[in-house]
């Protein structure tokens, strides 16, 4: 028998596939048996509604699409009122991703939405729409510190940071999550990104930039969950651009205990029970009994011993 | 799954059924006019309880040079659980219809769908005017065919450049709605012209309800002729889509619902919406 059970901090999920926050809603229940899934990962809410950016939110390249959604949010007291509600018929921890303006203002919601059904909480410090220029607090250690303390402060539910690939510091940036009291990293967001149609020569996005993702993004996520693995001995979730079984293995070997897929799913809304089922097989195929097995298994003194004389 | 599937769209109304992706097989692909084509897909029973004005997204595929990522949402243009088959009539613009143009019979094309709230037709509703241009035409086709099954009357303004792609003319009358074929050519397309057209049916007590689909121009007509003759309405909108089922909140457009600007998503909410809040664009 193949165990599929992965424990993020005191959370077990019974397997480790789970949706990226804002390719997720209610409404995938109409094509998907969400009762299979891991965790369910909300879109980001934040305390106040908001409306979001102009269109166009989306844009397509090559293996890989653009987006500037702008987190519209019908507020916290609407998700408390009917979204929790929804979730609760599952058997399956209720992750809710927040954003917020400021330390302060990510705290009191921490503390606002720490209710019954919520089995922990995604901070989204990273998503790099909501702040002028894609500023946001993930971008620097000291900022995650601060932003991450203050929320510790206020919730005992487990903290899943989720952090931005448009950091030159990751490893910093993931130490300083940990220190501050994370239970989990996201690695990673979307990676900030551009497109300009050449003949009207405006950007292909109203917000004018977005973030990345798609499998394009996946090396380069992949990546930043290896230095976070290596760098903390907190659980670290991969996530960017997995749409195939070997993806989610690739992130595993790389020490990942869980992934997330997000953009696979509006092309293949059956993208999370198919990676689900590939997985199982995976592990049948190659004799592994255990997923722990796999989990930052990766070979890395090679490269080391060959750059040695 | 129905009570979550009622739950997950509570806030938009009425649910229109589970939708599912599923490979179907195309029978036909061919040429209408100089810019349309027709698709015919022999279609899974899962996936054929329609209603108009409803949509599937498409997993177009590639072709040597374009690589379509996402899905393209494409209104149905025929649809019979009895026949097994599926009618997209499109127009070729981009990478996703490119590859579409491509398919040969015995190819393959995944599908998702239905998707989204169709047409309405109201008890009340037994004289029913469509009222579309171009592309719009093929969104209003199944409303003929569900007016024929529901006994209604249906008077279909068909609206064009000129005749050589004033389409679905013939599937109308089939379907025993009377056509009116109005062309910029002939010079019978105007506004001023539609108005008095349809104000004198109205004046006849012949119009009970208008639907309209792909043009700013009749949606603003219909909208003027609403409210002066108090007369109920309804149009298909289109916007750009990533998920097609209300995830991505990629494809929103505003309504003006009593004064008040608010953001819906055309796959979830829509793409049918009501005449009155519908913004021009």
């Amino acid at each position: 028998m193949v165990s599929l059970a992965t424990r993020i901090g005191d959370l077990r999920l019974k397997n480790p596939i789970m949706p990226a926050s804002g390719t997720f809603s209610e409404d995938l229940a109409d094509v998907l048996d969400l009762s299979r899934l891991g965790a369910h990962v909300t879109k980001t809410i934040t305390e106040e509604m908001r409306g979001g950016n102009p269109t166009p939110r989306v844009c397509e390249l090559p293996g890989a699409m653009l987006n500037s959604i702008g987190i519209p949010s019908k507020g916290v007291q609407h998700f408390i009122d009917h979204v929790i509600p929804f979730y609760d018929r599952y058997d399956v921890p209720l992750v809710v991703s927040i954003s917020a303006h400021s330390a302060d203002d990510f705290a009191r919601l921490c503390e606002t939405i720490s209710v019954p059904g919520v089995a922990a909480i995604e901070v989204n410090i990273s998503c790099p729409n909501i702040e002028e220029d894609g500023k946001a607090f993930a971008l620097r250690p000291a900022t995650t510190f601060v932003v991450m303390e203050k929320m510790r402060g206020a919730t005992d539910l487990p903290l899943w940071a989720k952090l931005s690939p448009n950091t030159g510091e990751p490893s910093e940036v993931a130490q300083a999550a940990e220190a501050a009291g994370a239970d989990a990293l996201v690695v990673s967001n979307t990676l900030l990104a551009m497109a300009i149609d050449i003949e009207s020569r405006r950007p292909k996005l109203g917000n004018l930039m977005g973030g990345l993702s798609g499998p394009s993004l996946k090396p380069v996520a992949l990546r930043m969950a290896y230095q976070c693995a290596k760098s903390v001995s907190i659980p670290v979730i991969g996530c960017g651009g997995i749409s195939t079984v070997e993806d989610v293995v690739e992130y595993l070997i790389a020490g990942a205990r869980a992934v997330q897929v997000g953009t696979a799913t509006f092309i293949d809304p059956g993208a999370m029970t198919r990676l689900l089922d590939g997985l199982e097989a995976f592990l049948r195929r190659t004799g592994i009994d255990d997923l722990d097995d796999l989990v930052g298994s990766v070979r890395d003194e090679v490269a080391i011993m060959e750059v040695a004389p | 799954m129905s009570s979550l599937r009622a739950l997950g769209a509570g806030q938009c109304g009425p649910a229109n059924g589970p939708a599912f992706a599923v490979d179907t097989l195309v029978k036909a692909n061919d040429p209408v006019n100089g810019e349309y084509r027709l698709m015919v897909l022999e279609a899974p029973p899962s996936v054929l309880d329609c209603q108009p004005g409803q949509f599937f997204h498409l997993l177009c595929p590639a072709t040597g040079t374009d690589q379509p990522f996402l899905r393209r949402p494409m209104s149905i243009y025929g649809y019979s659980a009895e026949a097994g088959e599926l009618e997209f009539l499109y127009k070729v613009t981009g990478a996703g219809t490119r590859g579409l143009a491509t398919l040969q019979p015995g190819d393959r094309l995944n599908v998702l769908g239905p998707l989204g709230r169709g047409f309405t037709m109201a008890p009340d509703w037994q004289n029913l005017l469509l009222l579309a241009r171009g592309v719009g035409l093929a969104t209003l086709a199944p409303l003929a065919q569900e007016a024929r099954r529901r006994g209604r009357n249906l008077v279909a303004i068909c609206s064009a450049r000129h005749d050589d792609v004033l389409m679905s003319v013939e599937r109308f009358r089939g379907l025993g709605a009377e056509v009116i074929p109005v062309t910029d050519a002939a010079g019978t397309s105007s506004v001023e012209h539609l108005r008095e057209l349809i104000e004198d049916r109205i004046a006849r007590g012949e119009v009970d309800a208008i639907y309209t689909c792909g043009s700013n121009r009749l949606l603003k007509l219909a909208q003027e002729l609403g409210a002066a003759h108090g007369i109920p309405g309804e149009i298909a909108l289109e916007q750009q889509m990533a998920c097609g089922l209300g995830m991505c909140q990629c494809c929103v457009r505003p309504f003006n619902r009593d004064g008040v600007i608010t953001q819906e998503r055309v796959c979830r909410e829509g793409p049918v919406f009501g005449i009155r809040e519908a913004m021009a664009w």
